[in-house]
């Protein structure tokens, strides 16, 4: 019996309370071990567990925990000393366990807390995100909503389908139960209801504009609440039982075109608006919400241009309208401006064709007449009535010429000229009428004017003769100065003129033709006059105002077709008068000879020595005339020989003569033509044969054509005449029609 | 008398022989045919018309002096001064020597006669006309001027 070492047991096992003690380790050892087991379980379904360690820690605490208790059931009865070991080894490892976790759990409570502190943190965040989603959309929405219903608004321009879609797609966007328009009135005193979404015809309910509530909308330009019970507001029976809705209330600006002048966006400087109601549903309890207000303003906004556009619209399809209306009536007018022209240039065509018939009888028995033996009295008088009516042949050509020229269907004939040969024989046109006046005329070319020149002769040579005819025509006395130049281009700016800008160029000069007078004069205030259609001036002095005044408007035509400019200066009355013109002729290319053949022969045309070297031949009995003869052809540069009988000319004449001038008054003279035509039969050596006679009878015309002579000169010859008979016989090779 | 006022007396007295009709354009161009190469132009022809004439002038007298009058030569001598006269421009001459000829054909012998005076007188006329022109250019030239041509025309 004393060898058991076992221990005995403080208290008697079949206690009660020993036995109570018993059940309950029992059940702590079973859920002590159990819990682990769960733990694993559970941890092992669980995806992320991050405290493992202190798990085991934990399992191990509790194994212990369950195993102390489990041993502690043997210690109710009488228990060896083994157990007892056992025992304490248990408590001991249990005990070191749970310090150890006991440590470890202030390390780790803690953080356990944290994680459930930020799980809530983060719910938070989320529910927050969630309510700011719900917003973005909601905005999303209802810009959506915007852009749908701008996109009505702004698919028409017609103001009604305008106003009549915004409503309609306000009403149904935000589900309204009532929306208006309400438009100033022309007196602008008052709103009258335009347009309303639930009632087709709006009764004209007008309201006046000065109310303090649509005061308050108009100085905002934002959506406003607005009274259910203002004036602007009620505009239907109210048939809810409960609250009407909430009303919200913009302004619309009623834009002009002259506020989108300024740069800048206009700063509604406009002060017109229209009024927009908007009521939510009554009985609905809806509110107007932040983004719903948003969507309002730019609804209004939109309207407000579309309205604009759809205004300037209407303006530009009224004016397009009145431009169609426009250009029907000038079209009618045209057609019958063209018509008018015709009837007078056929009436004008016939009138021509009356007047000149007389016309050229008179010109052509007065040209037979002064074939025929006349008194030098009788010859002056029939050369002036030939020249007369020639002038007024040319007059009658004028009045049909200025009829074209306005019409613009006259064109130059442009040309090669010789522009010395046409002073020459305006001169010697207006010679015969100044000799009867008794008005000495010069005529001086500068040496520079080019020999030839390229444009219209004729015109040029009207232009010319119109304006010294007109030097003659209105002087009683003095000289008559026609002088004759190159014009260089800063002498022709003249200040009056800012738009005459004479360019000169290679190909072209500009000829300033000045003629002075000093005859009658002109008021300086009736120039501006002179260059007008049928404008005489009334001055009694003039006295015979003959001519139709077509003549300086045709010149100044002309002069403009050659691009040129022509002016008159005078002094006043009396104090003469001076006109000039400048127009643009065109050079002739010493180069381009091909082209021109009619280019005499003689190279290095200059001015007066046109004919530096030229071989002649004077054959004359008249010592004076012979020498007066030679002394002529030498001032023109042409080496001269001089004989005085036929004899001696046939002798001297030689191929190198290119002309032979011979008075055919002396005997033999036909004969030595004759001779002369035996002795070269090749024409290009034979010189020309030019008659010099006092006679101009058609007799002595034929015969010198039957004895083959190249032309006849009537005697006395002046220089100039020379000149241009020279001229023209080297370039043509004939000369017939210098008598 | 100063140059100025020499030339002005020569423009004048030369546009009162035009004006008088004792010259015509044809003594303007002779006057523009005298230039630098050619300064004595119009006084060498003006002599040898001076001496043209009075040869012919005589020949005419003598021509219609004799009993039967050889009316063929007396038109050839008036031809060719009517030639010379035209030639130089002394209108009045020429005029003269056109009628003259007229009678000629006529063979009136009176009238000749009568005519042969009329050209004698215009000859003497202008001949003095010329001469005081050409003694009043000498003194231009001589005082250092020169003839003022280009105020004149025709």
């Amino acid at each position: 019996m004393e060898s058991c070492n076992c221990i005995e047991p403080q208290w008697p096992a079949e206690e009660l309370l020993m036995k109570y003690q018993y059940i309950s380790d029992f059940f702590i050892a079973l859920a002590y071990f159990s819990i682990p087991l769960e733990l694993i379980y559970f941890v092992k379904k669980s995806a992320v567990f991050p405290y493992r360690w202190v798990l085991v820690q934990f399992g191990a605490f509790i194994v212990l925990c369950g195993a102390t208790h489990l041993i502690n059931l043997w210690t109710f009865t009488m228990h060896s000393r083994t157990v007892a070991i056992v025992m304490t080894i248990a408590k001991v490892l249990t005990a070191v366990v749970s310090c150890a976790t006991a440590l470890m759990l202030v390390h780790i409570i803690p953080d356990l807390l944290s994680v459930k502190t930020r799980e809530l943190i983060l719910k938070n965040k989320a529910a927050e995100l969630d309510r700011e989603m719900g917003l973005i959309r909601t905005q999303e929405e209802t810009g959506r909503h915007v852009r749908m219903l701008t996109h009505e608004i702004r698919s028409t321009l017609d103001r009604h389908t305008i106003l009549k879609t915004t409503l309609v797609e306000l009403g149904r966007t935000l589900a309204l139960e009532e929306c208006a328009l309400w438009m100033p009135t022309r007196s602008g005193l008052e709103l009258q209801l335009s347009y309303t979404l639930r009632q087709q015809n709006p009764v004209g309910y007008t309201v006046p504009i000065q109310l303090p509530v649509i005061n308050k909308v108009f100085s905002c330009n934002r959506a406003v609440k607005i009274s259910p019970n203002c004036p602007v507001a009620r505009i239907r029976p109210f048939a809810g039982k409960y609250m009407p809705g909430e009303v919200v209330a913009v302004r619309v600006p009623l834009l002009h075109l002259s506020n989108f002048q300024i740069n800048d966006w206009p700063e509604l400087s406009t002060k017109r608006y229209a009024l927009m109601v908007l009521m939510l549903p009554s009985d609905s309890a809806r509110q107007w919400h932040a983004y719903e207000l948003e969507l309002v303003e730019v609804v209004a906004d939109q309207v407000a241009v579309a309205l604009s556009h759809a205004a300037i619209l209407e303006e530009s399809m009224r004016a397009r309208d009145l431009l169609m209306e426009q250009n029907v009536a000038l079209d009618l007018a045209r057609r019958e401006a063209e018509t008018a022209i015709r009837a007078r240039n056929d009436f004008l065509a016939v009138m021509n064709h009356e007047m000149r018939t007389p016309m050229h009888a008179i010109i052509a028995l007065s040209s037979l007449l002064q074939e025929t033996e006349l008194t030098p009295e009788q010859r002056l008088m029939v050369e002036t009535i030939l020249k007369s009516s020639n002038l007024l042949a040319t007059l009658i050509n004028d009045v049909l010429d200025l009829s074209r020229l306005e019409d613009g269907s006259l064109q130059l004939d442009l040309g090669t000229f010789n522009l010395h040969a046409v002073f020459w024989e305006v001169l010697n046109l207006i010679k015969p009428i100044a000799s009867v006046k008794k008005l000495p005329v010069t005529l001086s070319l500068a040496p520079d004017l080019p020999e030839y020149a390229i444009g219209d002769q004729k015109r040029l040579m009207q232009t010319i003769l119109n304006v010294v005819g007109n030097a003659v025509k209105f002087s009683k006395e003095g000289n008559i100065s026609i002088t004759a130049f190159v014009a260089k281009p800063e002498s022709l700016r003249d200040p009056r003129f800012p738009d005459f800008f004479p360019v000169p160029s290679d190909s072209h000069f500009y000829l300033c033709v000045k003629v002075k007078d000093e005859g009658l004069g002109i008021n300086p205030q009736d120039i501006s006059k002179l260059f007008t259609k049928f404008a005489q001036s009334q001055s009694s002095a003039t006295g015979n105002s003959s001519g139709s005044g077509l003549g300086l408007a045709i010149c100044k035509r002309f002069v403009n077709l050659m691009e040129g400019h022509i002016w008159i200066e005078s002094e006043g009355l009396g104090k003469g008068c001076t006109a000039i013109f400048v127009v643009k002729l065109g050079i002739l290319e010493r180069s381009n000879e091909s082209k021109h053949p009619f280019m005499p022969k003689v190279p290095a045309i200059h001015g007066q020595t046109a004919f530096s070297g030229l071989k002649v031949l004077v054959m004359d009995d008249n010592g004076v005339s012979r020498m007066v003869t030679k002394g002529l052809l030498v001032h023109l540069g042409c080496d001269v020989t001089t004989v005085s009988s036929s004899d001696e000319c046939l002798r001297v004449v030689s191929q190198d003569h290119k002309v032979v001038f011979m008075d055919v008054c002396i005997p033999d003279g036909f004969e030595v033509a004759v001779r002369i035509h035996e002795k070269f039969t090749k024409r290009h050596e034979r010189p020309l044969i030019v008659a010099l006679t006092e006679n101009t009878s058609k007799v002595t015309k034929e015969n010198c054509m039957r004895v083959g002579m190249d032309g006849v000169i009537l005697k006395p010859v002046s220089v100039d005449e020379m000149r241009g008979v020279l001229s023209y016989l080297l370039e043509h090779r004939v000369l017939f029609e210098a008598m | 008398m100063e140059v100025g006022q020499m030339q002005r007396t020569w423009v004048e007295y030369t546009k009162s022989l035009f004006m008088e009709g004792f010259l015509d354009g044809q003594f303007t161009q002779l006057q523009l045919l005298q230039d630098e190469s050619n300064p004595d132009f119009v006084v060498e022809v003006v002599s040898l018309f001076f001496e043209d004439s009075e040869r012919l002038l005589n020949d005419l007298t003598r021509a219609l002096d004799q009993q039967s009058v050889d009316f063929k030569r007396v038109d050839a001598h008036v031809h060719q001064l009517k030639g010379s006269s035209s030639s130089i421009g002394a209108q009045r001459v020429k005029n003269a020597c056109i009628a003259f000829r007229s009678f000629c054909e006529q063979q009136n012998s009176e009238a000749c006669l009568k005519c042969l005076q009329q050209v004698k007188q215009e000859y003497y006329l202008v001949k003095n006309k010329l001469e005081t022109l050409i003694r009043l250019e000498q003194q231009i030239v001589a005082a250092g001027g020169s003839v003022p041509m280009e105020e004149l025309s025709f």
